[in-house]
C-alpha cells in the first residue's frame, strides 16, 4: 500500500476513536504527499497538543510533538534554520485556534513558507469534551450543558484577514477535494492554511445528538457546497469549501536571506 | 486508460474499529460488517475499484489491490 510507505505501522492500530474523521485526514493527507513524491526526509511534520496533534507519531517523516498551541513556533524554528525542508504542521481546532491563537495569526502575517492543516472537530476531545473557539453558539458540550453562547470563528475569514497566502476548507466526506487541496497547499510557497471539518464521534457527536461517524460524514455532504455555488445564493447558511485564497507575495524565509546579504554587505 | 479491475481488498482486520464508514458509503454495497465487527468484502465481484472505502478508512484498514 502507497500508504503504508509512509506511516509507522507499529504503532498501530491508531490511537484515534472508531469513526475519528482525523484518521481520515491523516489518510488523506498521506496520498497528497505521494502525489508529490516528496522524500520522506525532506518533510518536517510539527503538532502541538490534542487528539489531532497525536498524528505526528503516525508518520514516517521528521516529527515534532511540541507543547499545545506552539506548534507553529516551533516549526517557524525549523523552517528558518532549513529552508529547503517542506513543513507540515496539523492542528486541532483548539490548538490551532485557542491555546496558538497568536501563534496563528503572526505566522499567516509573516508568510512563512508551511501548511497548517487546522483538523476541526469543534471540540477538545482528548481531555473530555469541552467547548472550543469553533463549537459555535448553540453547540453543547461537557463545559456547555446548557448551551455554549460563544460565537465561533470562521477559520477561512481569520485566516484571510491574517495575512495567509492560501487558504482553502474541505471535510473528511470529499476525500479526493481534501488530498488535491493538500497537494496545492503543500505545492503552495507561503503559509498555508487548510480546515478540515472532521467529525468527533464520541463527544461532539454524542453531546450535540448527531449520530454515528457515517452520519457526521452525510451531514458534511449535505450542508456543504463548492464556492460560489448555485446552491449557496438560495441557502446562505451551506458552508462553502474550496480555495479561497492563493496569491503570491513575498516569503519570509527569502527575504530573511536577503536581510543576511545586505547585512553582510551584499546588494 | 482501461477501467481498473480489482484484484482483492486487503484488510486489516486488527486496525478495523468497526465504524462502518466503508460499508456506508460503497457506492455498490460491496462490503459488511462480519460478527466482530470487522468489515469483509461480502460481494467483491460487485466491486468498481473507485477506492472510496480505502480513502474514507479512518482506520487506514483497506486497501483495494487493482490488476495493472
Amino acid at each position: 500500500m502507497a500508504v503504508r510507505d509512509y506511516i509507522r505501522d507499529r504503532f498501530f492500530p491508531h490511537m484515534w476513536c472508531p469513526g475519528c474523521g482525523h484518521g481520515i485526514v491523516l489518510n488523506n493527507m498521506l496520498r497528497a504527499i505521494e502525489t508529490l513524491e516528496l522524500s520522506k526526509n525532506d518533510i518536517v511534520m510539527v503538532s502541538g497538543i490534542g487528539c489531532s496533534s497525536r498524528i505526528s507519531g503516525y508518520v514516517d517523516f521528521h516529527t515534532l510533538h511540541t507543547i499545545h498551541g506552539r506548534a507553529l513556533a516551533f516549526a517557524t524554528g525549523v523552517k528558518m534554520s532549513r529552508p529547503e525542508l517542506t513543513l507540515i504542521v496539523p492542528m486541532g481546532d483548539g490548538d490551532a485556534l485557542a491555546i496558538g491563537g497568536n501563534h496563528f495569526i503572526h505566522a499567516a502575517r509573516r508568510n512563512i513558507d508551511m501548511t497548517a492543516i487546522i483538523m476541526n472537530n469543534r471540540i477538545y476531545g482528548m481531555t473530555g469534551g469541552q467547548y472550543s473557539p469553533l463549537s459555535g453558539y448553540g453547540a453543547r458540550a461537557s463545559t456547555a450543558p446548557y448551551m455554549n453562547i460563544d460565537q465561533d470563528f470562521d477559520v477561512v475569514q481569520l485566516s484571510k484577514a491574517a495575512g495567509a497566502t492560501f487558504v482553502a476548507r474541505s471535510t473528511t466526506y470529499h476525500v479526493q477535494q481534501m488530498t488535491d487541496i493538500i497537494r496545492q497547499a503543500i505545492s503552495h510557497k507561503g503559509f498555508s492554511v487548510v480546515e478540515i471539518l472532521s467529525q468527533c464521534p464520541t463527544y461532539f457527536g454524542r453531546q450535540n445528538k448527531l449520530g454515528t461517524a457515517v452520519d457526521m460524514m452525510t451531514r458534511y455532504k449535505d450542508t456543504t457546497t463548492p464556492i460560489g455555488s448555485k446552491a449557496k445564493k438560495q441557502n446562505p447558511d451551506l458552508i462553502e469549501r474550496g480555495i479561497f485564497v492563493q496569491k503570491e507575495m513575498p516569503e519570509y524565509c527569502t527575504e530573511y536571506e536577503k536581510v543576511i546579504e545586505r547585512a553582510g554587505g551584499g546588494a | 486508460m482501461a477501467k481498473p479491475k480489482l484484484k482483492e481488498h486487503r484488510i486489516e482486520r486488527d486496525w478495523c474499529k468497526g465504524c462502518g464508514v466503508c460499508v456506508h458509503f460503497c457506492p455498490k454495497k460491496v462490503l459488511e460488517m462480519d460478527e466482530s465487527e470487522k468489515a469483509v468484502a461480502v460481494r467483491p465481484e460487485d466491486c468498481i475499484a473507485c477506492k472510496l472505502c480505502e480513502y474514507r478508512c479512518p482506520d487506514l484498514a483497506i486497501e483495494v489491490i487493482t490488476e495493472s
